[in-house]
């Protein structure tokens, strides 16, 4: 399978990609990891009259750690999350999804910047994301702007960005030291998109949940927030009552379409198990 | 739609193609330059057999387009065994092990077991397992190219090791 025609450019800086797409609107689409874009352009769902290639940009790579904020690039790729030391020190549980991405050659290519803007309810990044409460810093060539991860999906393949707009960075609030955290994936094998998946971080107080955030992936039409259920673990001991609260909480708020993954029913009771499996590893991984 | 003319080295020759901004890596080396070890298997970036190695990464050439490579250093399976044609103990250990059958998706699984070995000299048989998790074979079970690749990694140590 072949795509179809279009015209390929490949900026060296942002400045220059900003402006080209601004110039080229509607009739063109960024080209990060390629690993979405490409093959439905094989498949000729997608067929943009360019692609702006944003591989050469360095100023869009990089992980940087301060003080309460991590900031990464959008063109950082899955491997380089992976194999990030300051990142499995600080945030682990990115790294945890991110080794649940794909396999080891699309990781390689794959980025954080387009996992997350592509907008693909299947995509792990959006979910993880929310969980933690990442803004994304949206460029165009009239300016700069910032949008919550939470507030950013509007459904299928739709999302906040505008025509000419791209995900430039994600800054991602640094969880507190001792936070409990677990993303928990069901998949039918490598390379598959989530049944369902979960992803919980624990801020803990001995035994007490002081604060929790729980986003859910691929059983809506974007990646969820479960608040609710976030906010019934508060104050909570964790223990089996408090977890069945907020399963059920956040099954509620599914809403999956039936496929080859299963039935409707099914993969919201699996958003069920993922998220309870997940409050009781981050409860473990707390200190 | 112009062609765009790429430069590149492919196993350690430079070459050069005119291809269409759309032209797949893929395409580029089997056709363009008659490079013919990347196979086409799914088409659709899950099989791993058209894997090569592009500037020190493992990539599907299924999935990369041929300008995206411009400039780039790609490594095929016709580029593994030395010049004098002994076989890369990667090579070696899968016909040692019995790693291949039909051999369809073999070119792909000896590139991708080189980069894993270059990242990580040393792996256990479960880090063999997911760093060739996007690589499928339909023949063998695994098993014996998980030998092999494990095989692989003890020589090219101990050689290292005597050097």
């Amino acid at each position: 399978m072949i795509p179809g025609q279009f015209d390929y450019h490949r900026p060296s800086s942002k400045q220059e990609a900003l402006q080209i797409l601004g110039e080229l609107g509607g009739d063109a689409f960024p080209l990060a990891g390629g690993h979405s874009i490409i093959p439905m352009m094989k498949l000729r769902l997608a067929a943009p009259e360019h692609l702006v290639d944003l591989g050469a940009i360095d100023e869009l790579k990089g992980v940087s750690i301060g003080g309460n904020v991590i900031e990464i690039g959008s063109m950082t790729t899955q491997h380089e999350l992976l194999t990030s030391s300051e990142l499995s020190q600080a945030c682990p549980i990115i790294q945890e999804t991110s080794a649940l991405i794909a396999d080891p050659q699309v990781r390689y290519c794959g980025t954080i910047g387009g996992n997350v803007a592509n907008g693909d309810p299947g995509n792990d990044m959006p979910g993880l994301m929310q969980c933690l409460d990442a803004t994304y810093v949206l460029e165009s060539n009239s300016g700069a702007r910032e949008v919550g991860a939470r507030d950013f999906y509007n459904g299928i393949y739709d999302t906040a960005l505008n025509e000419g707009e791209i995900v430039t960075l994600v800054r991602i609030p640094t969880p507190a030291a001792g936070h409990g955290y677990a993303y928990c994936k069901l998949k039918r094998k490598v390379g598959d998109y989530a049944t369902a998946a979960a992803g919980v971080i624990l801020n803990m107080s001995g035994s007490t949940c002081q604060s929790a955030s729980i986003a859910l992936t691929n059983v809506g039409d974007t990646a969820l927030y479960a608040a609710e259920a976030s906010d019934s673990l508060a104050g909570s001991d964790l223990g089996d009552d408090a977890i069945d609260r907020a399963v059920s909480l956040a099954e509620g708020i599914t809403s999956p379409v039936s496929d080859m993954r299963g039935s409707e029913e099914y993969r919201s009771k699996m958003a069920g198990v993922m998220v309870a499996r997940a409050i009781r590893l981050a409860a473990e991984r707390a200190s | 739609m112009a062609s765009t003319k790429v430069s590149l080295t492919v196993n350690g020759n430079e070459v050069e193609a005119e291809v269409d901004s759309r032209t797949l890596l893929i395409h580029l080396l089997r056709e363009h330059l008659n490079i013919t070890g990347p196979h086409i298997g799914c088409d659709t970036s899950h099989c791993g057999a058209c894997t090569v190695d592009l500037n020190g990464k493992s990539v599907k050439a299924c999935t990369v387009l041929a300008v995206q490579a411009q400039d780039g250093d790609v490594l095929t399976v016709e580029g593994m065994a030395a010049a004098d044609g002994t076989l890369h103990p990667l090579q070696q250990a899968f016909m040692d092990n019995h790693g291949l059958q039909c051999g369809f998706c073999t070119p792909g699984m000896l590139t991708r077991a080189h980069r894993l070995l270059q990242e990580n000299p040393n792996p256990t048989e479960e880090e063999i397992r997911w760093g060739i998790s996007g690589n499928l074979c339909r023949c063998t079970g695994y098993q014996n190219i998980v030998k092999a690749i494990s095989q692989a990694a003890a020589q090219m140590n101990m050689k290292e090791a005597a050097e």
